[in-house]
């Protein structure tokens, strides 16, 4: 078999004539590369702090090395079950709520007939997602506060007048308005993925008899199965980044018990009590954790499901 | 039209039901601050729970309040700087970056892994911020602007766009004689005006929303965008107001809190209707494997 040219040719060779051509198309990807280079892969460098006690006027090279001090110093403190108890609670009971629930959401307005119906429901499910955190938060802690809405239900029912410092309450109170921001956005994939299946299956089922029910079970369902898959895979990589910028708005010495996680203790050890290479070391435990879980579902999707991210 | 049975009817009833239940939680708690906003502030002050009407006659005294207030006016204006430029920024970096990664180039692939590596792994916050303040950057409004410019999300979804755009029209210029800047400029861009207007629309509804890295880099208060504002007025209610009375500061702070809220959610209210239809085909590009 004939060897294209181009292949036999040496890398350098390769690489000039590349260049000669496409030089413009570099030049428009240098400040690209350039800008995930000083704010993405400078950071990663500068990693090595939490291997260090890291001194500002000393800098990274300069600042004494610890070896695994900082980390030690997390795995033993009384914070390290606590916080990684509470980022896998909180993180978990989301999962187990707004997954599924965009998915339902999907196939309740999946059998919906009436067109204007459908589409009036389906814009206004995506409004919350375009209001900001801090308005978000903002409309939290007045329904949740003591004679907010919420808190006046809460109490009807016999539970605490005031939901928002309470520790019981704080993981719903994340979850529900995680739920109530995300749900119509992250319905959309599904729908898109539900009006891609074919009709003539649903044609041939109701020919064959099947009602509406055993119709999802065994068309739909199978239809976006491996949207879901993706989906699920995509959270997994995020279980340990649970929304801090939402727990740092919303919560209050009084709920650390059950409200404060990973990335809250960071940001308060690291900026406000400028303890750098510790926050920095607790950070990177995270990430590393976060990285395996999203390789290893990836990799046991790979294998039962035959879908994968990467 | 397929017969329905029993079951189905009954099935259809309740679906209708959830899906309106599911519809008025979504618009519910926006109804209620739009009341608030223009009701009476004492009677405000006194209620407790949902308000579905603006309760005594509508007034327009505390958006009244709101536009004397100027750190929340200057709030504004310093985030229509930040959206501006912000967007302008990132928008040109991400059509540049979606066109290189676009063509066929020896190193597209290395490339397009050294962008993408790093939505499965960062430096984290703290590392972060130092490299910004090596850089300088605290306390100015670069620090608000550039460490969140660009997406890795955003410019695949550019990229994916533009690869779809048919090689032939891109042959045909290029034997015109038109260099990349060329092509790009009068071949692409103009055929791609709805991934634009996707990309334009993620980039400024993050800029308006964000607050947590100003909050990290920014302590001059001139500098601080109305995100920022109103968590000081909302979250941590330090709303400062000309009267001196302790007990009506705190009436009016009520109705001022409801008011800066609809001062943030308006612009997007009013623009909702007609970026919608972009948002939802941005998200369906977004989800193509690609």
């Amino acid at each position: 078999m004939a060897i294209p040219k181009a292949d036999r040719m040496s890398l350098g060779v390769r690489a000039r004539r590349d260049f000669r051509q496409n030089w413009a198309v570099y030049l428009m990807l240098l400040p690209v590369v350039a800008w995930f280079f000083i704010f993405c892969y400078m950071p990663m460098g500068g990693i090595i702090m939490a291997f260090e006690n890291y001194k500002f006027g000393k800098g990274l090279l300069g600042s004494q090395w610890v070896g695994f001090k900082n980390f030690t110093d997390f795995f033993g403190s009384y914070y390290f079950t606590r916080l990684l108890g509470n980022t896998l609670a909180l993180s978990v009971y989301d999962l187990c709520v707004s997954f599924p629930a965009s998915i339902i959401f999907a196939l309740l307005l999946n059998e919906v007939h009436n067109r204007v119906f459908k589409r009036t429901i389906q814009t206004v499910s995506y409004l919350p997602y375009f209001i900001s955190m801090v308005v978000v938060c903002g409309l939290v802690k007045t329904f949740t506060e003591s004679g907010g809405a919420i808190s006046l239900i809460s109490q009807a029912l016999g539970g605490p007048p005031e939901l928002i410092s309470n520790a019981g309450a704080f993981r719903s109170i994340v979850v529900g308005s995680n739920l109530w921001q995300n749900l119509g956005y992250g319905s959309i994939i599904y729908i898109s993925a539900l009006g891609s299946i074919d009709t003539e299956l649903y044609e041939a089922a109701r020919i064959d008899g099947a009602g509406r029910w055993k119709q999802t079970l065994h068309i739909t369902l199978p239809g976006i199965v491996s949207t879901i898959m993706i989906m699920l895979i995509m959270r997994m990589g995020q279980l340990m980044t649970v929304n801090y910028q939402k727990i740092i708005l919303l919560y209050s010495p009084a709920v650390y018990t059950t409200g404060d996680v990973i990335s809250t203790f960071v940001y308060r050890k690291g900026l406000l009590e400028n303890n750098y290479s510790y926050a920095a070391a607790v950070d990177l435990f995270n990430s590393v954790i976060n990285t395996l879980i999203l390789v290893s579902a990836n990799t046991l999707s790979r294998k039962y499901t035959e879908t994968s991210l990467f | 039209m397929v017969k329905r049975t029993q079951g189905e009817k009954i099935f259809a009833v309740f679906n209708t039901l959830i899906l309106l239940a599911i519809g008025l939680a979504c618009v519910i708690p926006i109804w209620h601050c739009i009341c608030c906003s223009i009701s009476d502030p004492l009677e405000l002050s006194a209620h407790r729970g949902l308000v579905f009407h603006p309760l005594g006659a509508p007034t327009l005294k505390g958006y009244e309040q709101c536009f004397r207030n100027k750190d929340l006016i200057r709030g504004y204006g310093n985030t229509i700087i930040y959206l501006i430029t912000g967007t302008a920024f990132g928008l040109t970096l991400t059509v540049l970056a979606g066109y290189g990664l676009s063509r066929k180039l020896m190193w597209s692939r290395p490339i397009a892994l050294f962008i993408t590596f790093t939505m499965m792994f960062n430096g984290g916050i703290i590392p972060t911020y130092m490299v910004v303040r090596n850089l300088g950057m605290l306390d100015t409004r670069l620090a608000i602007i550039l460490p969140t410019a660009v997406s890795v999300f955003n410019i695949m979804v550019t990229r994916t766009s533009f690869a779809a755009i048919p090689e032939g029209m891109l042959e045909a210029a290029r034997i015109d004689g038109a260099g990349h800047f060329r092509i790009l400029w009068s071949v692409v861009l103009p055929v791609s005006k709805s991934i634009l207007a996707v990309v334009t629309l993620f980039y400024a509804i993050q800029i308006w929303n964000s607050w947590f890295h100003t909050a990290i880099y920014v302590t001059d208060r001139s500098l601080y965008p109305l995100q920022i504002i109103l968590r000081e007025i909302v979250l941590q209610n330090s709303a400062s107001s000309e009267t001196g009375d302790p007990n009506e500061v705190n009436v009016i702070q009520v109705l001022i809190k409801y008011c800066v809220i609809m001062m943030s959610i308006i612009p997007m209210m009013v623009l909702y209707p007609f970026i919608q239809k972009y948002f939802v085909s941005g998200v369906m590009i977004g989800s193509i494997k690609g």
